[in-house]
């Protein structure tokens, strides 16, 4: 079930998904990078397509952008197939890839005006570029602006055609983390214009940033789907609990059931899980206040987006 | 959006980024010309024994202008094609409703803007420097030049195929050419008898320069029209576009 990723919007009108993908696979010869995977993205949403580098998740997108013929299975973008859509399937979607050039030698207004040329109604040019936070280079050559900025106007080539449905392959990949959140603006401004965006990423923190729904996929596969937040179980998984023990204390000491038979870490280190983590607490720290004693370094966590997200792939790869 | 004002729009923003780029502009802009001027002032006033004493310059001028031609329609499209290609510029196109016929038909027509520029220059200086004859009628001229630069962009964008990255298309688009240049009678007139002659005869270069000689030849009658050689380019640029058709590749090529 873990690559039925339909969690429904419950309420709102019955529309088709912006994006439907079912049995898809895809072979290189005799590399099968995509091995039957199963997802739905719904009008206005932001889903996001999750794994290590090599998972499929390109060629994934890349089938759907129309630049791949799939090997097997059935896919639907805004009603269309995507190998024969053509143009008129390409006048409704914008793509930012992973590596793609601009022509050096035109201007950054330039360049949106050229590709505003081959939409119907495009979106007005300055606007875009005022958008993307490129109003200050509006008329400085592509060829002079940082990787960053090509970014920007990569997206303002996406979007300046006014698609209904975007694609954003690794948006973020090589960007320290300033430029990354404001990438991260950015995209939230575009999904509050209403569009649907479809991102892959292998970044944990942009997927939990950006997205309403995550696909994790690993060697072909989706291994989990979800919310960020409920992704894996992540949101009823036991709570971990983790402290240093008060001096010339041992675990048996503290009458909190489960401690007794935790071993004792680096300089009293302990770490324990608990599903009820409002009792445990309630008892472990009622008892520190009656001793009178300090418990260093007190955490609570659930397990991270990330901690999840290494032990679905982990396991998954460890099947090779 | 009407195709004439697509392909218009292309043509437009092609010639803006071909003048812009010093590459282009110096090493197929303005290399004929500068070819043209050192090896017309040479053999200036001289005659050729090979073509029965008509003047060199008569023979060299139409000759050279082979080279502008195939300069811009052969090496700097196919170059600018594979640099595009690798710089995922190519691809980029494919992802938006601009039709393929209308990128390359961008493309061809900025290639044979260019090849008629070089031809109006190299003419006007032959005349008006070197003493070169005007043929009586231009319109062999104009249709050897038509037919040249239709085939040799085809040749050009084929050539795309073989090339496997940027950094080896100066190498492999150039190298060729200039072996089959110097074969073809780019720079001089060849003896016909000669073995190097015979193998340039295999490659479409010799019959362009035939074929835009034959006007200016002053031994010829007739129409000036050169049939045969027409008809061998044709071969060629009808080849090529085939070939270019089934295997043009849109994508750099993945490590």
């Amino acid at each position: 079930m873990a690559g039925n990723a339909d969690t429904g919007h419950g309420g709102q009108r019955v529309r088709q998904p912006a994006v439907t993908v079912s049995g898809l696979r895809k072979s290189y010869g005799p590399l099968e990078a995509v091995r039957g995977i199963d997802f739905a993205v719904e009008p206005g949403e932001v889903f996001a397509l999750l794994g290590p580098n090599g998972a499929g998740k390109t060629t994934t997108v890349e089938i759907l952008e129309g630049y791949r013929k799939r090997s097997a299975g059935d896919v639907s973008v805004l009603g269309m197939d995507p190998e024969h859509g053509g143009v008129r399937l390409r006048s409704r979607i914008g793509i930012v890839l992973q590596e793609c050039g601009i022509d050096p030698f035109l201007n950054v207004t330039e360049a949106v005006r050229r590709q505003a040329g081959y939409y119907h109604s495009p979106r007005p040019i300055s606007e875009v570029v005022s958008l993307v936070g490129l109003g200050t280079k509006a008329n400085d050559r592509v060829k002079t602006l940082s990787g960053g900025q090509q970014r920007r106007l990569d997206l303002a080539l996406a979007l300046v055609g006014d698609p209904d449905l975007i694609f954003l392959d690794e948006p973020t990949t090589g960007f320290d983390p300033s430029a990354r959140r404001e990438a991260w603006g950015l995209v939230r401004g575009l999904s509050d214009l209403g569009k649907t965006i479809l991102l892959t990423t292998h970044y944990m923190e942009e997927a939990q940033a950006l997205a309403d729904r995550v696909a994790v996929i690993a060697a072909g596969h989706i291994v989990a789907g979800g919310t960020p937040d409920s992704l894996g179980g992540r949101d009823t998984a036991d709570a971990v609990v983790r402290f240093h023990l008060p001096d010339a204390t041992v675990p048996t000491d503290i009458p909190v059931p489960g401690l007794a038979d935790v071993e004792t870490g680096h300089e009293g280190e302990v770490t324990f899980s608990t599903s009820d983590p409002i009792k445990t607490l309630h008892e472990l720290t009622g008892w520190a206040l009656d001793r009178g004693v300090h418990l260093a370094g007190l955490t609570v966590t659930r397990p991270s987006l990330e901690d999840v997200y290494l032990q679905i792939t982990g396991s998954d790869e460890a099947k090779q | 959006m009407n195709s004439a004002s697509l392909l218009a729009n292309e043509i437009r923003y092609d010639q803006k980024l071909y003048w812009r780029n010093p590459q282009a502009a110096i090493f197929t802009f303005a290399f004929p010309v500068v070819l043209l001027v050192v090896f017309a002032s040479i053999n200036s006033g001289q005659s050729s024994s090979t073509l029965n004493g008509v003047q060199f310059n008569q023979y060299f001028i139409p000759a050279i202008l082979s080279f502008g031609v195939i300069s811009a329609c052969y090496s700097s499209l196919a170059i600018g094609l594979v640099f595009r290609r690798d710089a995922g510029i190519l691809k980029r196109f494919r992802g938006t409703p601009l039709p393929p016929w209308a990128f390359m038909g961008g493309v061809i027509a900025n290639a044979a803007i260019v090849a008629i520029i070089q031809t109006v220059l190299t003419i006007g200086i032959g005349v008006a420097a070197y003493d070169l004859s005007a043929p009586r009628h231009w319109g062999p001229f104009v249709l050897a030049l038509a037919v040249g630069i239709a085939t040799f962009s085809a040749i050009g964008i084929a050539a795309t195929v073989w090339v496997p990255n940027a950094d080896a298309a100066a190498a492999v688009v150039t190298f060729p050419y200039l072996v089959v240049a110097f074969i073809s009678g780019t720079f001089f007139p060849l003896s016909s008898s000669s073995f190097l002659t015979e193998i340039g005869r295999l490659f479409p270069v010799y019959h362009f320069i035939q074929a835009l000689f034959a006007p200016f030849d002053p031994r010829r009658g007739g129409s000036g029209i050169a049939a045969n050689d027409l008809a061998i380019m044709g071969i060629w640029g009808v080849a090529a576009m085939v070939f270019a058709l089934r295997r043009f590749r849109w994508e750099p090529r993945r490590s």
